[in-house]
């Protein structure tokens, strides 16, 4: 072993040191600003450390800087531009393009490995290591091929550019990915054979496979998607680390995936849903219109915005429900205007955080940090809800399934047993919502139907602006 | 390194992985998967050593530097994005008395 052999072991023992301590870290809200750092800082020693190596050992031609320096420039620039642009309502719809981005790179190292196989990348060549290289390109493609397709339906998706189509929701589906996930294993067979040709079957088919497996999940279950997506990068980067035989990239990616599995385990429990379901099932709400649940509302109460703040005023202690809806319509500042004029008339105002409100597990929390919304004021569920049967007011904004008693109350629905908000508990309760429609799950909402609750028609953000006039006119937040 | 050890590498990372996030709040699930996917860009190695090794073969060059673009733009994106997201958390509370 010589020096740069020796320091490229060092550093590298580092970073995977420092990567570990960084997921570990990101795991708490404390150190978790840190914790992205160090990951970050691992990422950047691990460059250094391999780009030390190969000038100590095999040096790097003027050509290969040229073609280094281009990537990294174009690469960076772009990735920084859109992560400070980027508004954070659309979160979700940003960590998926980042992910099927990093699919890409792991689909496009094994193809450039296997188009032109790396001289002196093989020594003492035998049957058995071309066996190994070549399973481990085509799982990389495969792997980098699913993530890539996988996460930009994904964000067309959540960027409302693709609807599910109507064929997705039926049996049909199921034949066609079988088709191309039984098509993907005669290309991969083929490979190993020796066929080098079939590599492209391959590719086509597997971005195919992206594709027709995640186009039928629906909206809701995008971020478990999103999130398993993510945990495929990590396989498809450990694979491609055996493609090119480094054990930083093994850790790295074994880590992530494993990781990214767990977290998508922890996000399917918040939802109440199973993975498979989510997989397999199709959107939710096309399964559920026929079973229980599509019954007719019969006791709605509407109320005008002017009640709202009259209730308001004289309320002693207020609970904000944020929802999907409040995200969508960009309302959080607008909220927090709301909610300040509460706190200088020396009402007590908290907000009630379901694990899944937003548009991805924790992405409401982002969203009113970024309205300025004091940390403390965030409570989550269990902390919550014993809290609703001393609050004057509830204020649901945007929400629905979340605070549905039926997932409580009644065992036939396909709600029963998810987690909710018990904001029916509360002397009263505000919904404000667009209209009648149904959540996500396409269920019928008891809550509505309380006498406790009224109901306030119209656009989140148009409401809470009304609400604010209305305020003022009360003459609440003045001094 | 032989196939095995590598072996032992990919179930000792997943191993790690596995143990790493045990109990997660919510508020945390979107900044946590965001700091996972910027480092699963870790690939931009991988792209690294296929420029390197090249040897003047232009069209290899060429799928070598976009696959370290894209691993670069999952990278810096990624990193950066959670960072303004975990900004928001660390916020003093300006409003509060």
């Amino acid at each position: 072993m010589n020096l740069p052999v020796i320091i490229k072991f060092v550093i590298d023992l580092v970073a995977v040191l420092l990567l570990a301590l960084g997921i570990k870290g990101l795991s708490k809200v404390k150190s978790a600003r840190d914790a992205n750092r160090l990951a970050a800082l691992a990422m950047s020693l691990s460059v250094v450390g391999l780009l030390f190596y190969y000038l100590g050992t095999s040096g790097i031609a003027i050509q290969s800087w040229i073609w280094i320096i281009i990537g990294s420039i174009l690469g960076s620039l772009f990735g920084a531009i859109l992560a400070k642009k980027v508004p954070m309502t659309s979160m979700p719809e940003t960590v998926a393009l980042f992910n099927g981005c990093g699919g890409m790179s792991s689909l496009l190292v094994a193809l450039g490995v296997a188009i032109f196989p790396i001289s002196g990348g093989q020594e003492n060549f035998d049957f058995f290591k071309s066996l190994i290289n070549e399973v481990s390109i085509s799982v990389s493609i495969f792997v980098g091929a699913i993530t890539f397709t996988g996460s930009i339906v994904a964000m067309a998706k959540l960027q409302g550019w693709l609807s599910t189509p109507g064929w997705t929701q039926s049996k049909v589906r199921h034949f066609v990915n079988i088709v191309f996930a039984v098509a993907s294993l005669i290309a991969f067979f083929d490979l190993i054979n020796g066929n080098t040709s079939s590599i492209w079957l391959l590719v086509i088919v597997s971005s195919f496979l992206g594709i027709g497996v995640t186009l039928p999940i629906g909206g809701a279950d995008m971020p478990v998607v999103i999130s398993l997506l993510n945990s495929y990068s990590g396989i498809a980067a450990a694979a491609a680390g055996f493609v090119v035989d480094s054990q930083l990239l093994i850790v790295a990616g074994a880590m992530v995936g494993a990781a990214g599995l767990i977290l998508t385990q922890v996000m399917c429990k918040g939802m109440n849903r199973s993975l498979v379901s989510v997989l397999f099932g199709g959107s939710l709400s096309a399964q559920s219109t026929t079973s229980s649940g599509s019954g007719e509302y019969t006791n709605i109460t509407s109320c005008s915005v002017e009640e709202c703040a009259l209730t308001l005023e004289a309320a002693n202690k207020v609970i904000i429900v944020p929802g999907y809806g409040l995200a969508v319509a960009q309302a959080q500042h607008t909220l927090r205007e709301v909610t300040k004029k509460l706190e200088q008339n020396g009402i007590e105002v908290v907000y009630a955080i379901h694990p899944v409100a937003g548009r991805m597990p924790g992405h409401m929390n982002v969203l009113l940090a970024e309205a300025d919304v004091p940390y403390e004021q965030l409570k989550e569920m269990d902390v919550v809800n014993p809290d609703f049967p001393a609050t004057d007011v509830v204020l649901v904004l945007g929400a629905n399934d979340v605070v549905n008693p039926q997932a409580k109350n009644d065992s036939s629905s396909p709600l029963y047993g998810m987690p909710v908000l018990d904001v029916q508990e509360a002397r009263t309760v505000f919904v404000i919502k667009r209209g009648m429609s149904a959540g996500y799950s396409g269920i019928k909402n008891d809550l509505f139907d309380l006498p406790n609750t009224s109901m306030v028609f119209g656009d989140a953000k148009k409401v809470l602006n009304d609400l604010i006039g209305e305020l003022k006119d009360l003459g609440v937040g003045e001094k | 390194m032989s196939f095995i050890s590598l072996l032992w590498v990919l179930l000792l990372g997943s191993l790690l992985g596995l143990e790493l996030i045990g109990k997660v709040p919510p508020t945390l699930h979107t900044p946590l998967m965001s700091g996972a996917n910027a480092i699963s860009g870790i690939t931009m190695l991988a792209a690294l050593t296929l420029i390197v090794k090249a040897e003047g073969n232009v069209p290899l060059l060429i799928i070598g530097s976009v696959s370290l673009g894209f691993a670069l733009f999952n990278v810096v994106g990624g990193f950066f994005v959670t960072d303004r997201m975990l900004a928001m958390f660390s916020r003093k509370p300006s409003n509060k008395k």
